[in-house]
Formats: structure tokens, C-alpha cells, sequence
């Protein structure tokens, strides 16, 4: 024996850590990016990497020379948020939005709150939402002249959910913008029509049952938005189809799955309890659905979440978990 | 389904490399440093001079409070010297030194193999007999055993449940005797059952002891009032509250005591101990000890006399090997980190656990990532990186008493499974220790 040490117990720890938990993120997105690649082309590739690559030399930067604490970009959270910030931009918009993307995400969302842990919002989302509302026709619109494999036919116009919204305001009905007859089958492996990530609903689903593999994620918070969804748009549907677009059509389209298996389920931004996460999980659902049938933008996933990630520390003092030896209410 | 407790709860590496060592008598030693304080509660009373010729078994000290008990002599000898030692932490302790002189035994100490199944005792002579023995609880807290065996009037037990759970990685000593002595911790059982009053006795032991569990199913078919539970494998499901939970199905309430639940807990070890006490007159002044690691080239269960010093058991079983970094007493979740290795064993010492420095090495601490894993791995329902943050933010003692501090169990889940690296419990178990001397010092209702 040459050194012998003394601390307290535990004495042996387990094989998880940050930077595990955070390639397993990254495994569990690499599906859909891939996916997003065969449809749509080197433009994807050359987002993911801009934006993975800025937003960790940004965060490097600003730990480094700004902030002059330890730098910690190999625990990979920066690369999970520019991972997480190219999917849910439009497979053909311009590198430089990524860029820009990067700039508010961790350097205004993540880092000036303190870094890993700290901030309240999801950084890759308070960076989509500030393109959105900055540069409205750039990630509404999708545009793709010919992808790389012909998996989708060449496809120009705003989103699904985009043109159900222009169309009901100019006071059609559903049955007549026929929108909706979008297949099921499409709409589940491969569509057209929204972000990167939003493509294909079952290179999402694998990645979250990767995540649950791995224990890294509780099924608790995507299943919960899923089902305020479906139940609160079926009612909707079901009292007036001619001007609710329906469950299926409301979960299978738009940034429902992503949002709620990669974003509303990260640790630093969704509560600590089950509890918790029931109530802001609901939270996200009904939001979601009422953004899309009566707020003035199409898409409401990531005003949800975002919304719901300032309810946290609220839900986290009087979210309690049950006691030992509690007596049951 | 197999049983387990209901709340947290992690699976480390199960590690029980030396199940499949049998029991050996560890040699005789040349001198022996028998601790006065063995038990919870005030250190025993020496009742021997410098000089003294002792035997085997005989009293060489006596209980100095309720909450205190009898220490015997483990050898018999010549009493060198009774002053302070260290003991594995470093603090100076009182202790009596014995010199080894051949192996003769106190008067009246049934020392034959053969098994007494006549259990004639009243159960104020069972109390006694255990009292005079020694007897303390040997799963790792070392609570006089006759206390629990008389619970205060007012509380009423119902059932014995004997903890063969051995949830600790690597530890084996109660695998071992459950293997090798399963009929006689059964009738210790009994005794206990007796004493209380009850007759319903549960034996909990964890899947991953698949021999142990056969030779007592085997044995308890004499036994129709005594029930072996298996039990999945889950740490810590050797805690009292854990274990009752599991078994029975209660939760003990917070700031209530086990009995209240009707369930009175002894480890097998203890039960065995009781045995030995009550049918053969036999004190408690030796018992198994698992000498184990990875890095260790062969693993041993020891059968040694209490007094021991460890560096003269690791010395017998091989000698430290040059990458051991950390010798604990204990399993690798709750033991103490052993500072003095001269130290002498005591009566709750169960396991020496060697470790490398690669198995031990606590990751560097990052920030928290608010992933409450730490939350669904505490087994008492509470906050463990909320704990941490009143503890860090100093003298936050209301807000650490309103998210029940005091009901921490230090079994170390939360530190183990944090991917952050954070020392949650290292944060929490002072915090707890201030906020119980708080709790105390307040005016006791009317």
C-alpha cells in the first residue's frame, strides 16, 4: 500500500456521469439526424456541424477568457444543445442562422445564467424562438429543391401546420384544405414539411426508447404531453371537425415529438418530481394545442415548453416527493 | 414477484467474491485488545487489574448505563495493561490488553458443536442471558440486543424479522453462517420469539444468495412458524426500515421507531449470537469476518476472536497488495474508511474490505444537472441535492428540518448514483447531525 486514503462513505460510486448521460442524448438524436441527412442532403450536415461546432467553441470562449472558470465543453452538454438547435431548424435555411442560433442559446440562454444547471429556459429552445421571431420567412418556410436520395419529392411551401393556419384564417374549412389527408404512414416514417428534426416520427420514437433504455429519461413527461394532446384536440376535433385538425394530426406533425422527448424532458429545465412533472408536462399539452388552434403562429411547442420552464422552481418547492412511511392521502 | 421496499433504492455491482469461502478458524494471536466501547451507548466499566488471569468468556467488563453492555473476555491470559488505543478512526478509546495463554474457557460454556433445541427460558431469563452475554445487534449499528428484546410496555411487537439481506457488495459473512449454521440461527429466532411474546418470524434474505436461502428453507421446514422471504436484490434493503417494508409491507413513520410498526429487526448474525447466549452459555466474544477486495489474491471468511488487530488478520489472509489504497470496515455503501490498521476488531465488525484506488475514486465534482436521480435513488422519499444546497448555504437549519433531514439513513445512494460526481451525503450527514442537536435541545412537549 503506497498512499492510503480516508474519506467518508460511500465508498464506490456508479459508472454514470454528465458526460455519459450526454452522449447518450446525442446516440439517441443520431436517427434523426441521419434520417434528416438522407432526405435532405449535405445542407443538414452543414447545420448540425456549424451549429454543434459553435456552440461549443462559444461556450469554450466564453468560459476561457470571459467568464476565466474551468472549461467544461467535454461534458457535451454544448454539443447536445447545438445538436438539438439544427434539428429544429429548416433543412434549408443558412448556416449563418445557425450561428446566430448558437450566439443566443448559450451565450445568452445558458451561460450568462451561470452555465450547466443554472438556466431556467432550454437554451437550444430560446435559440429557435429568437430565429422564429427574427426570421419568421426563413424558418417557416421549407423549401427543398431536390434532396440528396429523392426520398422526398421536391417540396416547396410552408409547413402542414403553416398552411392548415393561412387556410382557416381566409376562412376554409379542413375538408377543403384537405391538409389533413396527409397519411398516417407518411407522416410516421418520413414528411415533408417542418424543421429537420420533425421529419420522421419513428427515428424519434427510437431515440426515446434508447432513452428509456438507458434510464436516462422517465417516460413520465413525454407520454403526459402526448395525452393532454390527444385528449384535449380530440375533444376539439370531435365538438367541430371542420376547424380542429385532430390527435394524429397534432401529434405526428410539427416539433410535438421532438419538443417532448428531447426538450421538455431536459434535467435542468423540468421539474424534480413526478408530481412536477405531470403538472408541467399537461402544462406544455394544453398550451401547445390552444398556440395551434387559436394563437396567431402555427407552431406552439416551443412557446410551451418554454412557458412551462419558468413554472419550474415553483413546481419544485411544492412538488414533494412521497416520504418513507408517509401515510398515503 | 419477489419482494423488495417500496421507495429508491440503487444496484451496485453485487461483487460477493468470496461467497464460496468457507468459514476458517482464524489462528490464535499473542495478544488481544478487547474495546470497552462495543455497543451503542456509554462504554462498558473494566472489571480487571493489571495482572488478572482471565478465561475465555469470563467478564472483564460491565455495562455503565441502560444503553450500554457486558464485554468479555476472548482469550484466556494475563491482563497487560487497561488504558486508552486507537481504534480505526484514530480516537483514543478505553481497551483491555490481554496476553494469549493457551485456550481455556470460563466455567458453565456448553463449547460442544452439538445443537439444544429445548428452549426451557422464561422470556425475562432470555432477556438476562443475553444481557450477561453481550449480545449487540451485529448488522453494523451494534444496539444492545436486550433492549429490543424488551420493548417499552406500551409498544407491542408482532413479529421477528431476521435480516439475512447482506445488501452490501462483497460482503459474505452472513451468507456464510446461514449456509453453515442455518438451524441454530433459526432457533435464535425462536428465542427472540419468545421473549417477545410473538409467533411469526420472517427471514428476509436477497435473491443473489441462492445456497443460503436453500439450507435455511431446509431448516425452517422444523420450524412452521418461521417464513424464509426471498428478496430482490436492491440496495439498501438491509436497513430496519427497508427491510420491514419489504417484508411486511409497513413503513415505520418518521421520528417513530421500528417496534411501532409491530416488527422487531435482528440480523442473523445476532440471532446466532442469541443462541449462543441462551443454550450454550456462550458469550459473544468471537465472530465472522470477510476479509475480501478485488485486488486481494484470496478471499477469506475468518472466524476470529473479537480484539484482533486488522493489520494481523489482513497479514494472515495475504498481506495488502501494493495497489490497495483503502481498507474499510464494512462494506463499500456504509463501512468506515479504517485510518489506523492496528486497530482491533470489535463485535459489530462484519467485513475488511480492500479497495484499489481505481475502485474507490470519487469522480471530480461538477455542477449539479438537476437530473434528480439522487431523489429517485434515497429510499426515504427526500431531496438529497436540495439537502446539499441548504447544507452548503450554512445555517439554512429550519428549511433542512422542513425537508426532514433527520430521516436520512446514510446508506449513500444518493453520493453513488450522482453523474455529477457531487458528495451529496458528505454535505447532508453534518447538516443532519446539527439539525438532531437542535431537535434535542428543544423542550420536550407536555
Amino acid at each position: 500500500m503506497n498512499r492510503q486514503i480516508i474519506s467518508p462513505s460511500p465508498h464506490i460510486h456508479g459508472p454514470e456521469s454528465t458526460r455519459s448521460i450526454m452522449r447518450d442524448v446525442l446516440i439517441a438524436l443520431a436517427p434523426m439526424s441521419l434520417v434528416s441527412i438522407l432526405a435532405s442532403g449535405w445542407s443538414v450536415v452543414l447545420l448540425l456541424c456549424v451549429s454543434m461546432v459553435s456552440c461549443i467553441l462559444l461556450e469554450f470562449l466564453i468560459q476561457k477568457y470571459w467568464l476565466k472558470v474551468p472549461v467544461t465543453v467535454s461534458d457535451l452538454s454544448a454539443a447536445v444543445t447545438g445538436c438539438l438547435l439544427a434539428l429544429n431548424l429548416p433543412p434549408e435555411a443558412p448556416w449563418w442562422i445557425a450561428v446566430i442560433g448558437a450566439v443566443v442559446a448559450i451565450g445568452i440562454a445558458k451561460m450568462t445564467f451561470g452555465g450547466l444547471g443554472q438556466n431556467i429556459f432550454n437554451p437550444a429552445l430560446v435559440g429557435r424562438v429568437f430565429l422564429l421571431v427574427s426570421f419568421p420567412v426563413i424558418m417557416t418556410t421549407w423549401d427543398d429543391a431536390g434532396s440528396m436520395f429523392g426520398l422526398v419529392d421536391a417540396f416547396s411551401g410552408a409547413t402542414p401546420l403553416g398552411e392548415i393556419k393561412e387556410g382557416l384564417k381566409s376562412g376554409a374549412t379542413l375538408s377543403e384544405l384537405k391538409a389533413d389527408d396527409l397519411g398516417f404512414t407518411q407522416q410516421f416514417f418520413l414528411h415533408a414539411g417542418g424543421s429537420t428534426g420533425e421529419l420522421s416520427a419513428l427515428a424519434l420514437i427510437l431515440g426515446f426508447i434508447y432513452l428509456l433504455c438507458r434510464r436516462v429519461i422517465k417516460a413520465t413527461i413525454p407520454l403526459t404531453i402526448i395525452c393532454t394532446v390527444a385528449v384535449v384536440s380530440g375533444i376539439f376535433h370531435l365538438a367541430d371537425p371542420e376547424h380542429f385538425t385532430g390527435p394524429v394530426f397534432n401529434i405526428f406533425t410539427g416539433g410535438l415529438l421532438l419538443g417532448s422527448i428531447f426538450m421538455a424532458t431536459d434535467y435542468v429545465t423540468s421539474p424534480m418530481t413526478t408530481k412536477g412533472q405531470i403538472i408541467f408536462a399537461v402544462g406544455i399539452g394544453l398550451i401547445t394545442v390552444f398556440v395551434r388552434y387559436f394563437g396567431s403562429y402555427p407552431e406552439g411547442v416551443s412557446f410551451a415548453i418554454l412557458i412551462m420552464n419558468s413554472t419550474v422552481p415553483l413546481l419544485n418547492k411544492y412538488c414533494k416527493p412521497r416520504r418513507f412511511g408517509e401515510v398515503r392521502k | 414477484m419477489k419482494k423488495t421496499f417500496r421507495i429508491g433504492g440503487v444496484h451496485p455491482h453485487d461483487n460477493k467474491i468470496s461467497a464460496g469461502a468457507a468459514t476458517e478458524i482464524f489462528p490464535p494471536v499473542e495478544t488481544v485488545y478487547v474495546s470497552m466501547a462495543q455497543h451503542l451507548g456509554a462504554p462498558a466499566t473494566p472489571v480487571v487489574a493489571v495482572g488478572d488471569t482471565v478465561k475465555a468468556g469470563q467478564v472483564i467488563a460491565e455495562p455503565a448505563g441502560f444503553i450500554s453492555g457486558f464485554v468479555h473476555s476472548p482469550v484466556s491470559g494475563t491482563v497487560k495493561k487497561v488504558e486508552p488505543r486507537a481504534d480505526i478512526a484514530g480516537n483514543m478509546v478505553p481497551h483491555v490488553e490481554i496476553a494469549v495463554e493457551g485456550d481455556e474457557w470460563a466455567e458453565g460454556i456448553d463449547t460442544t458443536p452439538d445443537i439444544i433445541r429445548d428452549i426451557p427460558w422464561t422470556p425475562e431469563e432470555i432477556v438476562e442471558k443475553v444481557k450477561k452475554a453481550g449480545v449487540v445487534g451485529l448488522g453494523g449499528a451494534s444496539f444492545p440486543t436486550h433492549v429490543k428484546l424488551a420493548p417499552p410496555k406500551d409498544k407491542k411487537a408482532e413479529c421477528v424479522i431476521l435480516n439475512g439481506t447482506e445488501c452490501e457488495p462483497y460482503l459474505t459473512s452472513d451468507d456464510r453462517i446461514m449456509q453453515e449454521r442455518p438451524e441454530e440461527i433459526l432457533l435464535g429466532g425462536v428465542i427472540m420469539m419468545k421473549a417477545l411474546g410473538v409467533d411469526r418470524c420472517y427471514v428476509g434474505i436477497e435473491e443473489n444468495k441462492p445456497a443460503a436461502i436453500a439450507a435455511m428453507t431446509k431448516a425452517a421446514a422444523a420450524y412452521s412458524q418461521v417464513e424464509i422471504v426471498t428478496l430482490k436484490k436492491r440496495y439498501p434493503q438491509g436497513g430496519e426500515k427497508q427491510l420491514i417494508d419489504a417484508v411486511i409491507r409497513r413503513q415505520v413513520p418518521s421520528g417513530a421507531l421500528p417496534i411501532d410498526t409491530g416488527a422487531v429487526v435482528q440480523n442473523v448474525g445476532t440471532a446466532l449470537a442469541v443462541y449462543e447466549a441462551v443454550q450454550k452459555n456462550r458469550p459473544l466474544i468471537d465472530n465472522v469476518i470477510t476479509v475480501t477486495g478485488r485486488c486481494m489474491p484470496v478471499q477469506h471468511n475468518y472466524k476470529v476472536r473479537i480484539g484482533t488487530p486488522m493489520s494481523k488478520i489482513l497479514e494472515v489472509a495475504g498481506g495488502l497488495p501494493a495497489d490497495a489504497a483503502k481498507v474499510i470496515s464494512g462494506g463499500p455503501m456504509m463501512g468506515r474508511a479504517v485510518a489506523n490498521l492496528d486497530a482491533a476488531t470489535v463485535k459489530a465488525n462484519g467485513a475488511i474490505l480492500v479497495l484499489t484506488e481505481k475502485e474507490t475514486r470519487r469522480r471530480p465534482e461538477s455542477a449539479c444537472i438537476r437530473c434528480s436521480k439522487c431523489a429517485s435513488a434515497c429510499p426515504m422519499g427526500l431531496e438529497p441535492w436540495l439537502l446539499n444546497k441548504l447544507s452548503r448555504a450554512g445555517g439554512r437549519f429550519d428549511e433542512l428540518e422542513q425537508e426532514r433531514v433527520f430521516d436520512c439513513i446514510e446508506c449513500g445512494c444518493c453520493s453513488f448514483t450522482c453523474p455529477a460526481g457531487i458528495p451529496l451525503l458528505d454535505m447532508i450527514r453534518p447538516a443532519k447531525a446539527e439539525v438532531l442537536k437542535i431537535l434535542r435541545s428543544r423542550p420536550k412537549k407536555q
